[in-house]
């Protein structure tokens, strides 16, 4: 069975597996240099123009698989090698397309004068003139206008993506949410995150030696991924690996929806805090709302420090589809409890270097959270387990919440927040549950696969299995 | 003396849950508090049939069913 959507994500998970191999058999730093040519050994060119620049980008590549530029905070970069240059110059007319007719429909149509005819009555666009309305290419009998438009542009809602003059994409650091979006929808692969696979892998050796714990937190989405296995089997492997034990991060979801729910019915007006993308989005680009954000923990987070206080030894991993959680685990307040985070594209490939294979192990178990805590994967599942918590602690608070899904809703909405609460009033809804990818951290940009709509079955599935039918009871069960 | 009870998902399936509570209550029941720190932990290492606990580094392994006899043999005798 195939395990990732796209040739991208194969090329980038072959190089973290080389990777990986390396570093178990403590020989990476002598052979790194031959990962390229591990991967493309012949002469011909498979996927670019040579092979040497083939190897030369597999080169790159492998510095992002150990943990990429340093001096660069963000842990998403652009590749300059890779980066194809798309062309971005907006809406033209395809040559082969236009039937140059007698209609002038897209003339007519342009409010602006920007388009012109030549002698062959074949149109043209003025870019000095055009606006980008696409009202042209929606006149267009003949869909003989397109927008051209890079890719990673058109996948960044919060447009920190530019290419001037044609150039190779750059990343602007202060508006960057890390959300991922470029990473998984760049068709060359020239976005990618940083991987600190070698940090995991060496605190499992250290652990082998009998030093600390490693702990394996998993995001619930982990149940829409690894398909061609059993949950189970993918708990058998996590130890297989070397890990302690697997602790779901739901369970630390049960956790924060307790807290959430009664911090909104003290402050009155609430966002979650557990989407790091839209909280560093409120961060950089609409400050004024950063005092309703949540001051809990995300599940992570919650999860990790609950594991240290059991546990003096235990060094904390939390897995997920997430390439923001990289950065939020950077974070002053994270830093004490997650040691590192690995998205389900690096766990395969460590599962790989270790030639687990999944199918073949005995199922463990993974069974702490309730319901409400895994529905926190999917859009409005943090509202459901709030609205539950409410509920359960016999809070009478009413709350009005407004499910955002995907950055763009949550942008609109802090947006029509900020300016009523600035003018002392209080927006139609008291809860705002943002989450930055669209559906939810099940279509997250380190997923092994993508879907909004099956994922989301997946994860609601997951949520019936739980053992523990209430928030209250999950929380209890482990608090003693 | 400390008990450290296994609240993993292994352990917690087994119920884990009632074996903490029937510890919590008999140690009630005794006036044990000063005596007995009852904590939890996420995995013991060695997960069995019942629940994995640990007590004077040593890992026995109790089900909700046994829970009340093993406070009443091994715990107590080592007070």
């Amino acid at each position: 069975m195939r395990k990732f959507d796209t040739k991208v994500q194969n090329l980038k998970y072959q190089v973290l597996k080389e990777v990986a191999k390396e570093a178990w058999d403590d020989t990476l730093l002598r052979n790194f240099l031959n990962i390229p040519k591990i991967i493309v050994p012949g002469d011909e060119p498979t996927m670019r123009c040579c092979v040497n620049k083939e190897r030369a980008i597999l080169a790159e590549r492998v510095k992002m698989a150990m943990g990429g530029n340093r001096e660069n905070p963000n842990n998403i970069e652009v590749l300059p090698m890779a980066c194809d240059k798309c062309p971005a110059s907006g809406y033209e007319v395809v040559a082969d397309s236009c039937r140059n007719c007698l209609a002038h429909s897209c003339e007519d149509s342009c409010k602006f004068g920007a388009v012109f005819f030549d002698h062959d009555h074949r149109a043209h666009i003025d870019k000095d003139k055009c606006k980008n309305c696409g009202q042209c290419a929606q006149s267009c009998s003949f869909s003989a206008i397109v927008k051209r438009e890079r890719p990673c542009m058109k996948a960044c809602k919060v447009k920190a993506i530019s290419a001037e003059g044609g150039s190779s994409a750059s990343i602007d650091n202060s508006k960057c949410i890390q959300c991922g979006a470029c990473v998984y929808k760049c068709p060359f692969g020239a976005i990618t995150d940083k991987s600190y696979i070698l940090n995991v892998i060496d605190m499992l050796k250290k652990s082998a030696q009998g030093k600390g714990r490693v702990y394996a937190v998993v995001a619930p989405a982990i149940y829409s991924q690894f398909k061609y296995a059993k949950l189970g089997q993918v708990v058998a492997g996590l130890k297989a690996l070397g890990f302690h034990t697997v602790v779901e991060a739901a369970l630390g979801g049960d956790m924060v929806a307790l807290k959430e729910s009664r911090e909104l019915s003290e402050k009155g007006f609430l966002t979650t805090s557990c989407c790091p993308a839209f909280v560093a989005y409120i961060k950089s680009q609409v400050p004024d709302m950063l005092p309703y954000v949540s001051h809990n923990f995300s599940p992570m987070v919650e999860m990790a420090k609950f594991i240290k206080e059991t546990d003096s030894e235990a060094r904390v991993v939390f897995i997920g589809p997430c390439t923001a959680k990289k950065g939020e685990a950077k974070l002053e307040a994270s830093k004490p409890h997650i040691d590192e985070v690995l998205t389900f594209e690096e766990l395969q490939a460590l599962f790989d270097s270790r030639d687990i294979e999944l199918e073949k192990l005995d199922e463990d178990v993974l069974n702490n959270a309730s319901y409400y805590g895994r529905i926190f994967a999917r859009s409005g599942g943090v509202t459901e387990a709030a609205a539950q918590a409410l509920k359960e602690q016999g809070i009478d608070f009413e709350a009005k919440p407004l499910v955002c899904n995907g950055i763009e809703e949550c942008m609109k909405a802090l947006l029509v927040a900020s300016k009523k609460l600035k003018a002392g009033q209080m927006p139609e809804y008291n809860f705002i549950e943002g989450m930055a990818c669209l559906g939810g951290c099940i279509n997250g940009a380190g997923c092994l696969t993508h879907s909004e709509v099956k994922n989301k079955m997946e994860v609601d599935k997951y949520g019936k299995e739980a053992m523990e039918k209430s928030i209250k009871d999950a929380v209890d069960a482990v608090m003693i | 003396m400390k008990i450290t009870v296994c609240i993993g998902s292994s352990c917690h399936v087994k119920g884990s849950r009632e074996v903490v509570e029937t510890f919590k209550r008999l140690i009630e029941e005794k006036a044990l508090q000063e005596k007995i720190e009852l904590g939890g932990t996420f995995c013991l290492g060695s997960c069995r049939d019942g629940v994995c606990l640990e007590m004077d580094g040593q890992i026995y392994s109790v089900t909700p069913e046994t829970a009340e006899d093993f406070f009443a043999g091994e715990v107590l005798k080592r007070l």
